[in-house]
């Protein structure tokens, strides 16, 4: 009895295999959570297909004529890139209550208590979070291919489209959990998450070109990173008809890669440090 | 005496400017006991517990577990240690072995051993046939259950229990105390703190009172007593003349007279129980006052509290709304 389980000092590569299997275990903790909540499953699946139909239907019929050739007469066709950029940004939402919940419950605590890799907690956290949004947005995908969405530009980009979202999901997930982790009242961390996840997807070119917004509002929405997100997914999957007005493929993707970057560069660290701090 | 498995010396915690949690608190504890920690809400023993489990850093003085300086070396102590909460930290959506077993893997266990020690674990502490149910439909003491065998799963050389029992109902309370006093047969020192003077009475070899940040006695649960005095006089009063008997009665008690939470009883500490009692009637019949009945015993450590921290325990318990069960 009473042998540790660990050693005290730990070289650097054991340090890093540690961390790996830290997280691994935690992913498969918080997905667990997800996969036997069933009713929150159901819901947090149904709720954004029900969106994409909402937005389908109620503006379809009155913006297809309004839209650029890209779209070849067809709403959908213009929507779902759109939607793949916004699900991503929705996606990540769940990482601010995961976190407040671990929390309050004390979870958090134990974990601290361990000797375990610190970085787990977090990285467990958004990497479920990441697995989680990836079935969303297939699932998105697949029904708006059912309702008629056609990607014009190859496989190859389709896939990059994804990724690309995806990965800006993916730090948007760090500024959940910085959020989720820095308030301490769960009814703020709602009305703190809604007011960055909608202004950032209606006030862009989710939905609608922002070419017909008031100019003050269209300089917002055009400079954002949601709008450089969503136009990056459209043109992959788009191709080049797609484009806002004076830019080209390369700049469009490059700048939703940077914007990816300079979230994740900014949150990361930002959410580690709340997190250090986050001793109740 | 050995070197004490846990160390802490002249701590302080400030929360703010103006809240002192711990004001230069000092404490030796020796490996393989269970040693008590008393004291009303508010008086540091969360504090206490936090700072030792790593979980907060003191503002001064210096705290060993284990051998390890817990400001220097962390990862050691957490290492050695487990930390069982007021309010059971474990995952409703695992099933009680999933639970046991991700723990250990977080202890730094290969799957294999992760596994084969849970079992072990969840033996141990009468789970093993709701082991594979989800946590979720598990009872109050069920859940308190789970909760110490992740604690265990480390194997620590020291745990930390927090008010483990607080919102259990008396059975699970009993097998929760069976639990914890095998441990300490099997060579782990246990840290606990609660409310109930009882639970110390029955568990602990040693005790300590803080209040304020402060300790205010310390020592074994019999020495605490003696200390209060070896008898407590106790004779019931109508309430309406309990100010005229205090005063009559205070220059007889070898301690500070004091009136239960319900009304109706003083209690005198003594030496001399006898005396105590004659002098005390008749002091009562010179000042109009007919006591109503009158009995003798020993000191409980409820009397000890009262009398070193001033503080009704009841008073201050109120089951902290969270009552976990």
């Amino acid at each position: 009895m009473n042998s540790p389980a660990i050693p005290v000092h730990l070289p650097g590569g054991v340090r890093l295999r540690r961390a790996v299997t830290h997280t691994m275990v935690l992913t498969r903790r918080n997905l667990l959570a997800n996969l036997r909540l069933p009713d929150v499953l159901l819901l947090s699946t149904i709720q954004p297909i029900t969106f994409m139909l909402m937005f389908l239907y109620v503006f379809g019929g009155a913006v297809e004529a309004a839209l650029p050739p890209a779209a070849h007469g067809s709403y959908v066709n213009w929507l779902v890139p759109g939607i793949l950029a916004q699900s991503a940004v929705f996606g990540a939402t769940p990482t601010a209550y995961g976190l407040h919940n671990d929390r309050n419950t004390g979870v958090i605590d134990r974990f601290r208590s361990l000797p375990m890799a610190r970085s787990a907690v977090l990285a467990g956290r958004t990497l479920a979070d990441l697995v989680r949004s990836t079935a969303i947005l297939l699932l998105q995908l697949g029904v708006g291919i059912v309702l008629g969405f056609r990607w014009q530009a190859g496989l190859a980009g389709l896939l990059a489209a994804i990724g690309l979202a995806l990965a800006f999901g993916y730090a948007c997930s760090w500024v959940m959990a910085a959020l989720g982790l820095a308030v301490r009242n769960t009814e703020a961390i709602q009305a703190a998450t809604y007011m960055v996840v909608f202004p950032l997807t209606l006030v862009s070119s989710v939905f609608l070109p922002t070419q017909t917004m008031p100019g003050w509002l269209q300089a917002f929405a055009a400079h954002q990173p949601v709008t450089a997100e969503a136009n990056a997914v459209r043109v992959l999957t788009l191709g080049d008809a797609a484009l806002p007005p004076e830019q080209t493929t390369a700049g469009v993707v490059v700048l939703a890669v940077t914007w990816t970057a300079a979230v994740l560069a900014v949150f990361a660290p930002l959410a580690v440090r709340v997190y250090r701090r986050s001793a109740r | 005496m050995a070197a004490p498995v846990i160390a802490v010396d002249r701590v302080v915690k400030r929360f703010g400017r103006s809240v002192r949690a711990l004001d230069g608190l000092s404490l030796q504890i020796p490996e393989g006991i269970i040693y008590g920690l008393l004291g009303p809400n508010g008086a540091g023993k969360t504090t206490l517990i936090r700072i030792l489990a790593t979980l907060l850093p003191a503002d001064a003085g210096s705290v060993r577990v284990a051998g390890f300086d817990v400001r220097h070396d962390p990862e050691a102590v957490r290492a050695r240690i487990g930390l069982a909460g007021q309010y059971a930290a474990v995952d409703d959506h695992l099933t009680g072995r999933e639970n046991v077993e991700m723990v250990g893997r977080l202890y730094g266990l290969s799957r294999r051993e992760a596994r084969s020690r849970a079992s072990t674990v969840l033996d141990r502490i009468g789970l093993a046939e709701a082991a594979d149910r989800l946590v979720r439909t598990y009872s109050g003491g069920m859940r308190r259950r789970i909760d110490l065998a992740t604690s265990l799963v480390g194997r620590p050389r020291v745990l930390f229990l927090d008010e483990p029992t607080t919102g259990v109902d008396p059975a699970s309370r009993r097998q929760l105390w069976e639990l914890v006093r095998d441990l300490v047969d099997g060579g782990t020192t246990v840290l606990l703190t609660t409310q109930y003077l009882d639970e110390a009475d029955h568990l602990a070899q040693r005790v300590a009172v803080i209040d304020h940040g402060r300790l205010v006695s310390e020592g074994t649960a019999e020495q605490l007593k003696t200390r209060v005095g070896t008898a407590m006089v106790r004779l019931s009063i109508p309430d309406s003349q309990h100010a005229g008997a205090t005063a009559a009665l205070r220059h007889l008690a070898s301690g500070t007279v004091s009136c239960d939470r319900h009304g109706g009883t003083l209690t005198l500490p003594t030496t001399d129980a006898v005396t105590t009692v004659r002098h005390a009637l008749q002091a009562l019949a010179a000042a109009g006052i007919t006591a109503t009945d009158v009995s003798v015993d020993k000191p409980t450590l409820d009397d000890v509290f009262l009398t070193v921290t001033g503080a009704d325990p009841a008073a201050v318990d109120p089951a902290t709304g969270r009552a976990a069960a």
